[in-house]
């Protein structure tokens, strides 16, 4: 396996694999002044999203964090900010400020759509003009944080795609790179197999708190019960039963010798190499937005049935194992690995597969997602609005 | 041809990986990790990755997939039927 990449070394001397300047509304009203920004300057990106307005306590905190942490991510080398209101614009600008990067923010209260486009837009040119210049550099595969998590999921993807990002996990875990996988409710049915692979007892402990949590949540919402979501109608088209075979097919994932180094909340960032449970939904979008927001530069997406989910900062490489799915949908599939299913190859060399897809997407290779234009950017909302 | 995969050599279903898996159709089994193959015989139609019965299931029966519990039989599944939401459901939730 190779041992470098090429990234961009950012301000804090963490590395992104994408240069993005990106244009980060605090709020759904400034999403007009963001993509109008955007529009203005070429090689500024806009994430609009829907919330961001009279959200309170745990569910603000989360907000911040998302938006804070997609700002702060290596992956983006500059920030505009722009909010309805100054102060909590300032709250995001100086969250992100603190990794040393480019940022500014622009209130549109008292100057109105069309003065803070016009400012905000002379930024983002100086830091679009700025963030050209930057080189990429040899960087330590250690330095590299991979993501994982699936979606569309059938019975191919715990027996092909699934196992086949658990065989690169484990190669990565042993070269000393930062891990995460989560989606908390696609445990059920396996949380039981997790306690062997827990580095501690108190891990296991903080684990089962957020799984707890999760069911809780679930118990006090549902109805008859799950069935048209988990497993999702997609899941069942594809063959999947039962949520317990699904979150089977979703443990594989993190392989067979990864150890569970720690737990964190949604958009919390690791403190340490190796590998991370994040207490997260297990809705495509909303769990790669928080990935990007723990600061991850790199996504691994296996699908069964064929999920076409991207980011707008984080890369997201598509593995499937389905047969069918590659042939009907082969625009949106990076890696295939129906050939395990056949015999044609090993899980080794499927593993082997995804990380030179890796290497090549970390070292500026477009994935099929960004290809296409899938920058799903989705805020995990904990409640309603006061 | 591999017909269909199995996690486990105790699982009770295994997962059909090809198209067209017709009623009568001879099935080729792997088992992953041991890298033997079974034989059995397909009585229903099976589209690719849904799940093949390896045996005769009673209601109440559980179902065995990577060698641990996925849910309950709710209805009498027969070796080489179509095992699905119709004759299994989860014991969560």
């Amino acid at each position: 396996m190779q041992k470098t990449f090429l990234g961009y070394r950012r301000e804090n001397g963490r590395v992104g694999v994408r240069n993005h300047v990106i244009v980060l509304p605090v709020d759904d009203l400034s999403n007009a002044a963001a993509e109008a920004v955007a529009n203005n300057i070429k090689g500024a990106l806009a994430i609009p999203h829907p919330y961001g307005r009279l959200q309170f306590g745990a569910d603000l905190d989360l907000h911040f964090r998302t938006l804070i942490g997609t700002g702060s991510n290596p992956n983006v080398a500059a920030v505009v900010v722009i909010g309805i209101e100054d102060q909590w614009t300032k709250q995001v600008v100086d969250g992100i400020a603190a990794t040393g990067k480019p940022v500014a923010g622009f209130g549109i209260e008292l100057h109105g759509d069309h003065d803070t486009i016009m400012r905000a837009s002379k930024a983002a040119r100086e830091f679009v003009q700025w963030a050209s210049e930057k080189q990429r550099e040899t960087c330590k595969l250690a330095e590299l944080w991979v993501s994982t998590k699936c979606g569309e999921s059938d019975t191919t993807s715990g027996c092909g795609a699934n196992p086949t990002v658990g065989n690169a996990f484990d190669k990565l875990y042993g070269a000393g790179c930062t891990l995460v996988f989560g989606e908390t409710s696609e445990i059920t049915g396996g949380e039981a197999l997790l306690e062997s692979r827990c580095r501690t007892p108190e891990v296991w402990q903080r684990f089962m708190f957020m799984f707890d949590r999760y069911q809780d949540m679930i118990n006090r919402h549902k109805t008859s019960d799950l069935s048209d979501s988990q497993p999702t109608k997609g899941n069942i088209a594809g063959g999947l039963t039962t949520i317990e075979e699904k979150a089977l097919g979703n443990i594989q994932k993190i392989g067979r010798r990864c150890v569970i180094d720690g737990v964190i909340d949604k958009a919390e960032v690791p403190t340490g190499p190796g590998l991370w449970f994040m207490d997260s939904s297990s809705a495509a979008a909303e769990m790669v937005t928080l990935c990007a927001a723990s600061g991850y530069v790199v996504h691994f997406f296996p699908t069964g049935q064929g999920n076409v989910i991207g980011n707008p900062i984080l890369p997201v490489i598509k593995i499937c194992a389905n047969p069918r799915t590659v042939r009907t949908m082969s625009e949106h599939i990076d890696v295939d690995t129906s050939g395990l299913l056949q015999r044609e190859i090993t899980m080794d060399q499927a593993g082997d597969r995804l990380l030179d897809m890796m290497f090549r997407t970390a070292n500026g290779r477009l994935t099929a997602a960004e290809a296409l234009g899938h920058r799903e950017f989705v805020l995990t909302r904990l409640y309603e609005s006061a | 041809m591999i017909h269909c995969v199995l996690h486990d050599p105790m699982d009770s279903v295994a997962v059909v990986v090809v198209e067209n898996v017709k009623a009568g159709t001879k099935l080729t089994g792997l088992i992953l990790d041991e890298n033997r193959t079974i034989e059995l015989a397909c009585v229903q139609d099976i589209p690719i990755g849904h799940k093949v019965a390896l045996r005769d299931m009673a209601a109440g029966d559980t179902v065995i997939k990577y060698g641990v519990d996925i849910g309950k039989v709710v209805q009498p599944i027969r070796k080489g039927e179509h095992a699905h939401v119709h004759n299994i459901k989860t014991k969560r939730w």
